[in-house]
């Protein structure tokens, strides 16, 4: 038997990435990172800044993401993002660039608990990527 | 009867208006396109998000505590209108549609006694309300120099319109735009997104039981923010399809206006040149017939 089910990934602009023959998905759940098998039961859940890591037999893909929701059903996992990015195509410059975006949002003063804890999460991850 | 020159200055003036016309159909074909393209990629999101939160508010038991984006402040008597049109003239009935429609709910608003505030998206919408509802207008929002639409400007919207509600400003709050059937129709739409009301009350295809984490509310509370920057952004999809759409048949209708007025223009002229020949001729040979 098949351990492969499908994946799609959209952002507001466009479908992003829809895969059928994924066999592990992980995603960084707001309560911690989520790996996700087939046959995994109907779950909602939101993402925190962080690293969705797509696995097929063949290959692996990464992807940077900001915020979204996801929503496994019937062997279908739906990934709503508004803002995600490629690992490939994030080069050091780019990274700077939202670093120093995030940097600048947590530095405000009337920031509320949630979203600096978002922030926070954001900059420690960008952070991390630098050194690798 | 215009001399022959006054006439052969209209038909050049004519032509060149129709070749501007001309032009500016091809680029409203070339962009509807596009926006078309981006109408239809914009739509899975929408869609996912509007099923999820259906999924997501059937669940709740507890309906008395939900969140006040998806179940009201209990009270009905602000009205906040987001009345979207676009940044430039000269498409069809576009905008004129839109505002019908906003003012036929603005009135039954006032009727009712109820206060009425609205923000304006869009430079045209705020000139055609300005005169009558100059004092309802609590903000105007442009996107003028944003070359596409992006869900960034749509955010900005969204975050506007929380921020409001969170102010306690308004209890309802309706969004105005056309959507794209086709290129020649485009009906004008009123959608209220606080409280959330799912337009079609159609179940959900199975009833399945989700897992969530962390609990409901608080992914509720955390997707209905996001939900009604979505809606605000499809309906900024829908309605730049639907210019571009409007702008294109009014454009070609232009056209063809022109192409009859210079046909009309040139027997006018050609006729008038031929009873100044005939009117020469005449002149002359009853000169020589007297001689």
């Amino acid at each position: 038997m098949s351990e492969e089910f499908k994946v799609e990934i959209v952002n507001p602009e466009k479908s992003f990435l829809s895969k059928e023959n994924v066999t592990e998905v992980v995603v960084p759940a707001f309560e911690g990172e989520m790996g996700i098998l087939k046959d995994h039961i109907s779950i909602i859940s939101f993402l925190k800044p962080g690293i969705i890591k797509v696995y097929s037999k063949s290959e692996e893909n990464k992807y940077f993401v900001e915020d979204g929701i996801v929503e496994f059903k019937d062997n279908n996992l739906s990934i709503l993002t508004s803002s995600i990015y490629n690992m490939t195509d994030l080069d050091r410059n780019k990274i700077d660039q939202i670093l120093k975006e995030a940097e600048k949002e947590s530095s405000v003063d009337n920031i509320d608990d949630q979203k600096k804890y978002l922030i926070d999460q954001k900059i420690e991850v960008l952070k991390n990527l630098n050194l690798n | 009867m215009a001399s022959l020159d006054d006439l052969k200055k209209r038909i050049s003036s004519v032509k060149s208006t129709q070749k501007i016309t001309k032009a500016m159909k091809m680029v409203a074909a070339a962009k509807l396109r596009r926006a078309q393209e981006n109408a239809e990629k914009g739509r899975p999101y929408s869609e996912k998000m509007n099923n999820i939160i259906l999924n997501l508010s059937s669940g709740i038991s507890d309906k008395e505590n939900a969140p006040k984006l998806l179940a009201g402040t209990g009270e009905e008597k602000t009205h906040l209108c987001v009345v979207m049109t676009s940044d430039r003239g000269l498409c069809g009935g576009f905008n004129t549609n839109i505002i019908k429609k906003a003012k036929q709910y603005f009135q039954k608003i006032l009727k009712e006694n109820k206060i009425l505030k609205i923000i304006t998206v869009g430079s045209k919408g705020y000139d055609q309300l300005k005169r009558q509802y100059k004092d309802n207008i609590i903000e105007k929002i442009s996107f003028k120099d944003s070359k596409n639409i992006n869900y960034f400007d749509a955010d900005k919207v969204g975050k506007i319109i929380i921020d409001r509600f969170e102010k306690k400003e308004f209890d309802v709050c309706a969004i105005f735009y056309n959507q794209f059937k086709n290129v020649i129709t485009q009906i004008p739409q009123e959608q209220q997104i606080i409280p959330l009301k799912s337009n079609e009350e159609k179940e959900t295809d199975s009833k399945t039981s989700y897992e969530f984490e962390p609990e409901e509310d608080e992914i509720l509370s955390n997707l209905l923010p996001k939900n009604i920057s979505t809606q605000i952004f499809k309906a900024m999809l829908e309605n730049s399809a639907s210019e571009q759409g409007s702008r294109m048949s009014a454009m070609d209708n232009a056209t063809r206006n022109a192409g009859e007025m210079v046909d009309k223009l040139t027997i006018q002229y050609n006729r008038s040149r031929q009873a100044a020949i005939t009117k020469e001729l005449i002149e002359i040979i009853s000169g020589a017939e007297s001689l």
